[in-house]
């Protein structure tokens, strides 16, 4: 069985992002980028898969800018076997990452497509649901467990409340939450090993999708701040302050 | 010009999250129809139907929509879709499962959980974990939108008289099928509903600790309990008591934060909460950047004292 595994190259998520002055977007300059956490999770289940002997070929994919290469190293570092970059300068939304990740799924004809939840720039939380609809293949989002079977997977995700299992057929979409597992360091001798893995470069035209942006940013803003407050000295005086200044107690 | 907005519910009971997506409907304006899908859901459709502002309310009542499996449903709303300009959901789990799956069957982009409605096209979302506030403008003819439910006002849950209609079910498309469910069973308020939290951190210093000294506080107070990223990562308690940008975002009358530093995760999900109140004994701790209330103190006997005082 084979896996494909899409990648995406955000800032990383110890960066404090910075809104710009001009409210155009936020500061990319000089920011240090990383592999979005989500989908080293992604990648690292996908690993354990092919150690376990559930999967064959690992294949990492990302969509975006040239730079998208190191993100593509970092996926083979971990253990891709191979990868493929869609480039574009064009800015990808979901819906036509989905549509690129599709048609590159038609060609590599993987049984199981794991992804990150949602990216942690844009917090859509949509790509996955997206492709398994245009495949028309069932999905399981917010994994914390995945087991392959015959012709099918079972799997554990994260809903509000607590846990559901969900048996769905491959081939599938399963899409990580945080508890899924906990990604590896790349170690040394892998991330050399990973510079002579084969890396593809593929143009959205080459794989026939219009990915013109559907959503236009007017404008890009801080949020509203939210001033600190005051200190009380005791229980007496917050109880006092909660009941009689907020009125949030009775 | 018709929304559709999609019910939330459990097939006994519609659930609040549903009045704040219709309360972000009647923000854009147009004729509110609610889409009921699950099965023996007539009790929640009859409950739809008495929401404030709903125009009509459309049933499809099924065994294969009771587990409000993403394909089925989603199959369900593109086939009755046509005439609405906007379909929107809660962005609960339910919600952020099958709506992206909407959006890419009809070809259009979703936005995702709006917390502000400028115009019908026009939208507020926060991106990167709510550091930033994006104004976004969609070109396409259908809008497909998640709210976020602390955005938005609920309408009252009573008060309307819509018109209940029968849709006739799609086939059962058979990919994905329900093994099991586990609820976490708590006598208290919801997460998402609940108007006081009372929430822990790594300051709890273990699970059993948690446990003897908040239970006591939510009691009293009909809280509902919550934790940071770091009390979930340190096994204290289950995922989904977590609050922040990778668990729940709040926004009750009254958040009190226990023994919590205030990581930027965890203020993403609790800072629009009317009043906030912090107790920590590190008075530099950035949980009192953002709190009303601020106690520096030793969390293990000022919450007793807490207790005892309300």
């Amino acid at each position: 069985m084979k896996i494909l595994v899409p990648v995406k190259r955000v800032i990383d998520y110890n960066v404090k992002v910075r809104v710009k002055a001009d409210g155009t977007g936020v500061d990319l300059a000089n920011v240090k980028m990383s592999m979005n956490p989500f989908d080293e999770i992604a990648v690292e289940e996908a690993m354990r898969l092919k150690e376990g002997g559930k999967a064959t070929e690992v294949v990492a994919v990302s969509c975006g800018v040239t730079a998208c290469q190191e993100t593509l190293r970092t996926a083979m570092a971990i253990g891709a076997d191979r990868s493929i970059l869609v480039e574009s300068d064009v800015e990808l939304q979901p819906l036509a990452v989905a549509k690129l990740l599709a048609a590159v799924a038609k060609k590599e004809a993987p049984q199981l497509i794991i992804l990150g939840k949602q990216a942690i720039d844009d917090d859509s939380n949509q790509t996955g649901q997206m492709l398994a609809a245009l495949l028309g293949w069932s999905q399981a989002t917010f994994a914390s467990k995945v087991v392959i079977g015959e012709g099918k997977a079972t799997v554990t995700r994260e809903i509000d409340g607590g846990l559901e299992t969900l048996e769905i057929t491959l081939p599938a979409i399963v899409t990580t939450d945080l508890r899924l597992n906990e990604p590896r360091y790349a170690t040394l001798p892998n991330i050399m090993k990973a510079k002579k893995k084969p890396l593809e470069v593929v143009k959205p035209a080459d794989l026939g999708v219009d990915v013109a942006p559907r959503l236009s940013t007017v404008s890009v803003a801080e949020p509203p701040k939210r001033s600190a407050g005051i200190r009380v000295a005791d229980v007496a005086a917050l109880v006092d302050k909660l009941k009689n200044e907020a009125k949030v107690i009775a | 010009m018709s929304l559709l907005v999609i019910a939330e519910h459990d097939n006994a009971s519609l659930k609040a999250a549903t009045l704040n997506a219709v309360a972000a409907a009647a923000k854009i304006g147009g004729d509110i129809h609610v889409l009921v899908a699950g099965s023996g859901c007539g009790a929640v459709a009859e409950q739809a139907a008495k929401v404030a502002g709903v125009a009509k309310v459309r049933v499809a009542d099924a065994a294969h929509y009771g587990d409000q499996t993403a394909e089925n449903l989603a199959a369900l709303i593109v086939a009755n879709a046509a005439g609405y300009s906007h379909i929107l959901a809660p962005a609960t789990s339910i919600g952020k499962n099958t709506l992206p799956r909407v959006a890419a069957l009809l070809d259009v982009a979703q936005i995702s959980e709006i917390i502000s409605v400028v115009d019908a096209d026009t939208f507020v979302r926060p991106i990167y974990a709510g550091n930033a506030m994006a104004t976004v403008k969609s070109a396409d003819a259908v809008k497909v939108i998640t709210v976020r439910t602390t955005g938005f006002d609920a309408v009252a849950a009573t008060g309307g008289n819509a018109a209940v209609e029968p849709l006739s079910a799609g086939s059962d498309l058979g990919q994905a099928k329900l093994v099991s469910r586990e609820l976490t069973k708590s006598a208290r308020p919801e997460l998402g509903a609940a108007k006081i939290i009372v929430s822990g951190g790594r300051g709890m210093g273990s699970g059993e600790n948690y446990h003897k000294v908040l239970e006591p506080l939510a009691d009293k107070l009909g809280a509902a309990m919550g934790a940071s990223r770091a009390a979930v990562d340190a096994g204290f308690v289950p995922n989904d008591y977590q609050v922040g940008q990778t668990g729940k975002i709040v926004a009750p009358q009254l958040y009190i934060a226990i023994g919590i530093s205030g990581a930027i995760q965890h203020l993403a999900g609790m800072k629009d909460s009317k009043v906030i109140v912090a107790i920590n004994k590190d008075p530099d701790a950035p949980i009192f950047q953002v709190a009303d209330y601020g106690l520096v103190a030793d969390l293990f006997t000022t919450v007793p004292e807490l207790v005892a005082a309300l």
